[in-house]
């Protein structure tokens, strides 16, 4: 177990329920350069348990990257990241998932040429309880392990009432239930930590609406904490309880919605710009 | 939804279990009893050991979305292993089911040990390099084979070997193979592996250990080249080196993109009419590469996906469809999807 840290002292955007709470996450001075470009530098977060927070930023900013960063897509040049406490350094991807972080990609990557149930059930790849011989040969266990995962597998897909696309191809999906079938992916991980680039890219107002809505819904249901990046205000100041600026890779502002949208130095470098 | 007649499983199973049968009880009476000429009935096996081919490569091209060109270096490894295995004394000291058995499961053992070892740093490359590379295996083993005379005959050849292949042999194999890739491709390490040709970022953040899939794909894909080529040791008596150069694996490769990446009947049917047409064709071995590369070309330009693309042949989901009078031509356009 982990030590209780006061994060309010040294962070100040973890809600209060969170406060007494180790973090789920912490980053300290990440930073990564790309041959001369520094995208990303001297990142400094730490999130609550349950807390839906937002990465916010003009274009470029290196919103993407820091997602690359936490999910080891990317090494990092510098700094560290505490998963729980634990330290990733030295995990690939793969292991980061295991560790509990999952994400969502700003260019949808959905299995495209695979079901919408066989996406949801690669997610569930790790919970289920099968080896290769049991496949090779079914036995019971191998229908036990099946059939649980596809029960579970529509659950999640019931989130977002997807259950009777189930058997439509991924890539068929129309924009937004692409996107939505990506968090499901996600969810069905098991992760303690959700990364989301941009959930509402494309999507309309209403779709949007109701993404806040089951974004919120997951949060409740499986007590996890939630990054989102969006460029989509609405949303952004809707729903996240804490939010960071990043301006040229480097964090300008953290706090609440309201510090942010009265920050100065975030007016003039992103909402400034945006709305004018 | 609700009312749609369901196969249940261990009736599926029944229906399919007896069709192999019957299949296989039927081949053997008419490849025994006369029915076929000594032709025909070769023409049958070699048919059997090329669908093996064609299917267990699907597994590395169609299922993995690599692009090895040494499949024929499996298939190579396998049969000699196959061929030594039974031309041991040990072997002909056995009952012969029991030798056959276990050469044939020496040679698919051997050809996945080889399929591990040059997976691991082949499949840390990609595309070309991959192609490079297995290409590259492909041809050592055949320069080995040709240079360790002692052991493998040489170029004049392996001579000798133990005729085992007979009907009922080959085509165990042959639904064995295909029974074992279905049931690896209907489980959570099939969909790991199909992950992994879909979207390799995606299936890494899955927390899917996309090296791990990768090699044992390959191997299981080199597991069935290596029984295939065990038959083939059975089939011909004799194996000389140059029936396992790159040209042949080009050949297994051909078969897997006319029949379909990905699906598996394409492969057996691809697997069926290119090893079928050059022997009931004279002329075709002439213009054989020629008919290749036509037929390649016209299919990539009017169905790059292949023949079947990737539908996968279910008896069951057709009966199903039988009994709920619902056929794909009486579908209405916006039944499909609707959000
Ligand atoms: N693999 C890479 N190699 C080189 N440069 C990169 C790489 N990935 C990102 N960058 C650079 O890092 C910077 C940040 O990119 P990033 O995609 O993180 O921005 P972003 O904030 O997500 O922007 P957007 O809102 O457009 O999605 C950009 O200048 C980008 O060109
Ligand atoms: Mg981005």
């Amino acid at each position: 177990m982990s030590k209780m840290v006061p994060v309010k002292q040294s962070y100040s955007i973890v809600p209060e329920r969170d406060y007494h709470k180790s973090p789920i996450l912490e980053a300290h001075h990440l930073g990564i350069d790309f041959g001369g470009l520094t995208a990303v530098d001297d990142f400094n977060i730490a999130i609550g348990r349950t807390e839906i927070c937002g990465l916010i930023g003009p274009n470029g900013a290196g919103k993407t990257t820091v997602f690359n960063l936490l999910t080891k897509v990317y090494q990092p040049t510098r700094g560290t990241i505490l998963l729980d406490g634990m330290d990733t350094s030295g995990f690939n991807t793969v292991k980061a998932n295991q560790a509990g972080i999952a994400r969502t990609f700003q260019n949808i990557r959905l299995f495209k040429n695979l079901t919408v149930l066989d996406n949801v059930l690669i997610g569930l790849h790790n919970d289920i309880n099968c080896s290769i011989p049991k496949a090779l040969l079914r036995t019971p266990s191998y229908w036990k392990a099946e059939k649980a995962a596809k029960t579970k597998a529509l659950d999640l897909l019931s989130i977002f009432d997807m259950q009777d696309l189930a058997n439509a191809e991924a890539g068929s999906l129309p924009y937004g239930a692409q996107r939505r079938l990506e968090i499901v992916r996600a969810l069905a991980t098991n992760p303690k930590l959700l990364l989301l680039d941009e959930p509402a890219a494309g999507m309309n107002p209403s779709e949007t609406a109701e993404l806040m809505e089951n974004i919120r819904k997951i949060r409740d249901t499986f007590q996890i904490a939630i990054m989102l990046i969006e460029h989509d205000m609405n949303l952004v100041m809707g729903i996240c309880e804490g939010i960071a600026v990043l301006s040229y890779g480097k964090i300008i502002a953290k706090g609440t919605p309201a510090e942010i949208t009265s920050n100065p130095a975030v007016i003039e470098a992103y909402l400034g710009k945006k709305e004018g | 939804m609700e009312n749609q007649k369901h196969i249940s499983m261990p009736v599926r199973y029944g229906i399919n279990t007896t069709l192999i049968v019957l299949f296989l009880i039927m081949g053997y009476v008419l490849t025994s009893s006369g029915f076929t000429n000594r032709a025909q009935t070769s023409l049958i096996l070699q048919i059997g050991i090329y669908i093996i081919l064609a299917v267990s490569l699907n597994v590395a091209t169609g299922y993995l979305g690599q692009l090895p060109l040494g499949h024929a270096g499996f298939m190579a490894v396998g049969a000699y292993s196959c061929g030594i295995f039974w031309k041991s004394s040990l072997a002909s000291a056995l009952p012969t089911p029991i030798s056959i058995f276990l050469g044939l499961v020496v040679a698919g053992i051997v050809a996945a040990i080889f399929g591990v070892l040059i997976g691991i740093p082949a499949l840390r490359l990609k595309g070309d390099y991959l192609a490079i590379i297995t290409l590259g295996f492909g041809e050592i083993i055949r320069v080995a084979i040709i240079n360790l005379p002692s052991i493998t005959g040489g170029t004049p050849g392996l001579l000798g070997i133990p005729k085992h292949s007979n009907f009922i042999v080959v085509y165990l194999c042959v639904v064995f193979t295909i029974v074992a890739i279905h049931m690896m491709m209907k489980s959570r390490h099939g969909r790991a592996i199909l992950s992994i040709r879909e979207n390799e970022i995606a299936a890494e953040s899955c927390g899917i250990n996309t090296t791990y899939y990768k090699v044992m794909a390959f191997a299981f894909s080199a597991f069935f080249a290596g029984i295939a080529g065990g038959l083939y040791a059975g089939f011909q008596g004799l194996l000389v080196p140059k029936s396992f150069d790159f040209m042949a694996s080009i050949n297994i490769l051909v078969m897997v993109v006319l029949g379909g990446m990905g699906s598996m009947i394409g492969s057996v049917i691809a697997a069926t009419v290119l090893t079928a047409l050059p022997l009931l064709l004279q002329s075709f071995n002439t213009y054989r590469m020629i008919i290749y590369s036509l037929l390649l070309i016209i299919v990539m330009i009017f169905k790059p996906s292949g023949l079947m693309g990737m539908y996968d042949f279910s008896l069951s989901r057709i009966l199903e469809r039988i009994l709920n009078r619902d056929f794909p031509w009486k579908k209405k356009k916006g039944d499909e999807v609707n959000v």
